[in-house]
């Protein structure tokens, strides 16, 4: 289990002290994948450095199973970090060394035997889908390819703790859904905790399971993901959540309802189904809605079929639903 | 003009002159060699504490310290060369036994180079990116073991090109030895052109000289180039032949000038 306390981190800087995060304090369980969002300049690189204590908090106490880091011996510190891997925005690799010899340098450090090591290092090489680039350059690979290099030198050491400083923005969608499998996969089969900044709110939804919403050096939201998706409660929440806000399409239609959907099955097998079970078609005018782990949340504005017997067949399906609410829109003007 | 030549001729046939020539070319190449790789022990050494011992390097040292080292290499570096040896020849005379000949040359030479070694150590290690040892710090790794796992491994190809430069320094102080008693083919160049007024000898030894240089400019320059791995298409190595050739180029120091 990891524990921020009130941690505050102040830079000194030529104009005055500058506070990147303020009396923050989080818990973050083991085996969860807690994503840390928010705004450029909002304090995520220095909240996730200060769990490994590359930046020192100002105040506060960082604790790892109940011990507090700030605490420790420079060589006690280096022993527990040693549990705690860290994916860079910017890979970080050793340029001089292969790709393989790069994997094995934490084994190494951590004192594991040569042949161990590469055998591990291989496994991995093999499990981010580069094998054969084992004795290839990083300067030799594309952004993607150093990322995946990257995250296989992190996985190799067997680590508890997992920290991802934005590990997939250099990435394109495909790779990105790749790697997160590939740290869901690791997360389910053994247990690691998993810490993930991120701007994209998709790579929450798609493998988060805790979020904690930063804004201006202030922790302003923390909850599941189910919690704050459905319901953010802070304004930065919301932005983040819904950054289009409701979007509604200019579109005639005879009557109009909105569904709200409270984490029922998702919204696109029920419009699908919708259309199957009972043959009506639907215009969906607009929707505000988010898939968290396959659950569906938010809300749907629905343009019903002007044939009156059609319109409330499909009203009494969508009203059969469980995890839904219908309420009609009788003033909609598009 | 047909005495220059002959000058020249005998210089290159005459079998005592040519057992000169290669006694200076062995001198010139041993006590250049054996001197450059004391200076640059000392001054990889000198650079790595300076680069690591900073307020934020990976092992800081006292400030105190810090700013006594870099005074002492500061005022080293300012002092003129031929100056600097012959205040140093006397110094180390109970340890050598003499202050003249090649042998003498060695240690006041180290002394002299290993500050500049020290300074072109230190813009290598610098180069290496921050991110780079902040990673190996998130991993444990000891002071000891990110210099010398990461910080040197990594600035491998800067740290032979400075060799290289302080090789071809060390080369040129040496020559400018002859002046003051050292050895090899500055010494023959000395005597010759300069006490017998013979300068097609004189010529010879410097043409020796200048050939050396190059000699070791080019292996240097290919041995630099050849260890990185940064470098991954023949365009590229080309290119970076270039520019290591024309970094050695700007840092090498002209033994003509005091040492700034
Ligand atoms: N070493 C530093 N010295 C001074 N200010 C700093 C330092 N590091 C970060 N800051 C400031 O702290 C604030 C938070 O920085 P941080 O890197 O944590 O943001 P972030 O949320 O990771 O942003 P991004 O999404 O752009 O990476 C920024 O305003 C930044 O200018
Ligand atoms: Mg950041």
């Amino acid at each position: 289990m990891i524990e921020l306390k009130q941690v505050s981190k102040t830079f000194p800087t030529l104009d005055g002290d500058f506070q990147a995060l303020k009396d923050v304090s989080l818990t973050i369980q083991d085996g969860d994948i807690f994503g840390i969002v928010g705004m450029s300049g909002a304090g995520k690189s220095t909240l996730v450095r200060c769990i490994n204590l590359l930046e020192r908090p100002t105040s506060g106490q960082v604790l790892m199973d109940g011990e507090d880091l700030m605490t420790f011996s420079p060589a006690r510190l280096r022993q527990a970090r040693r549990s705690i891997a860290m994916i860079f925005q910017q890979f970080n690799l050793l340029m001089q060394r292969t790709c393989l010899k790069n994997i094995c340098f934490p084994m190494e450090i951590a004192g594991v035997p040569a042949a161990e090591a590469k055998k591990r290092a291989l496994e991995y090489l093999d499990i981010v889908g580069l094998p054969d680039k084992a004795n290839a350059y990083p300067a030799q690979l594309s952004g993607g390819q150093k990322q995946r290099i990257a995250i296989a030198r992190a996985l190799a050491s067997n680590p508890k703790v997992l920290l991802c400083d934005e590990a997939t923005s250099a990435l394109d969608p495909t790779t990105t859904r790749a790697i997160l499998k590939l740290i869901q996969d690791i997360n389910k089969r053994m247990g690691i905790t998993a810490i993930i900044i991120t701007h994209e709110m998709a790579v929450v939804e798609e493998i988060c399971t805790h979020v904690a919403i930063l804004e201006h050096g202030n922790m302003v939201e923390t909850g599941t993901v189910e919690e704050v998706f459905s319901n953010p409660r802070s304004e930065a929440g919301r932005k983040l959540v819904f950054p289009e806000g409701a979007h509604i399409d200019q579109f005639p239609v005879a009557s109009v309802v909105r569904v709200v959907f409270n984490g029922g099955s998702s919204y696109e097998p029920l419009i699908a189904s919708l259309a199957i079970d009972c043959g009506v078609k639907v215009n969906i005018l607009g929707a505000d809605t988010r898939n968290v782990n396959g659950k569906a949340f938010g809300s749907m504005l629905l343009g019903l079929p002007e044939d009156k017997s059609e319109a409330a067949k499909a009203m009494n399906y969508l009203k059969a639903q469980r995890d839904v609410t219908v309420e009609e829109v009788p003033d909609y003007h598009g | 003009m047909d005495k220059f030549l002959e000058q020249v001729k005998a210089a290159l046939t005459e079998p005592a002159m040519q057992q000169e020539m290669l006694t200076g070319i062995w001198e010139t190449i041993y006590s250049t060699l054996l001197a450059t790789v004391l200076a640059c022990l000392l001054g990889l050494v000198l650079g790595v504490i300076l680069v690591a011992g900073e307020k934020d390097g990976v092992r800081p040292l006292p400030g105190p310290l810090m700013k006594i080292i870099n005074a002492v290499i500061n005022i080293l570096r300012s002092i003129p060369f031929l100056i600097l040896m012959m205040m140093l020849l006397p110094v180390f005379k109970p340890l050598i036994g003499t202050t003249i000949g090649t042998k003498a040359a060695i240690l006041p030479l180290v002394v002299a180079a290993a500050p500049f070694v020290a300074r072109l150590v230190e813009t290598s290690l610098r180069e290496v990116d921050k991110g780079v040892i902040e990673a190996a710090q998130s991993m444990g790794c000891t002071p000891f073991q990110i210099i010398w796992k990461v910080i040197l491994p990594e600035s491998k190809p800067g740290l032979v090109a400075g060799f290289v430069t302080a090789l071809i320094t060390i080369l040129g102080y040496g020559s400018m030895a002859g002046f003051i008693g050292g050895g090899g083919l500055g010494k023959i160049a000395v005597n010759y052109g300069y006490n017998r007024y013979n300068p097609g000898v004189m010529i010879v030894a410097v043409v020796l000289i200048v050939v050396l240089v190059q000699l070791f400019q080019s292996v240097g320059t290919r041995i630099s180039v050849s260890l990185d791995h940064r470098i991954t298409d023949r365009g590229g190595k080309k290119r970076r032949s270039k520019e290591t050739a024309h970094k050695i180029d700007t840092d090498k120091r002209d033994p003509s000038q005091p040492m700034l």
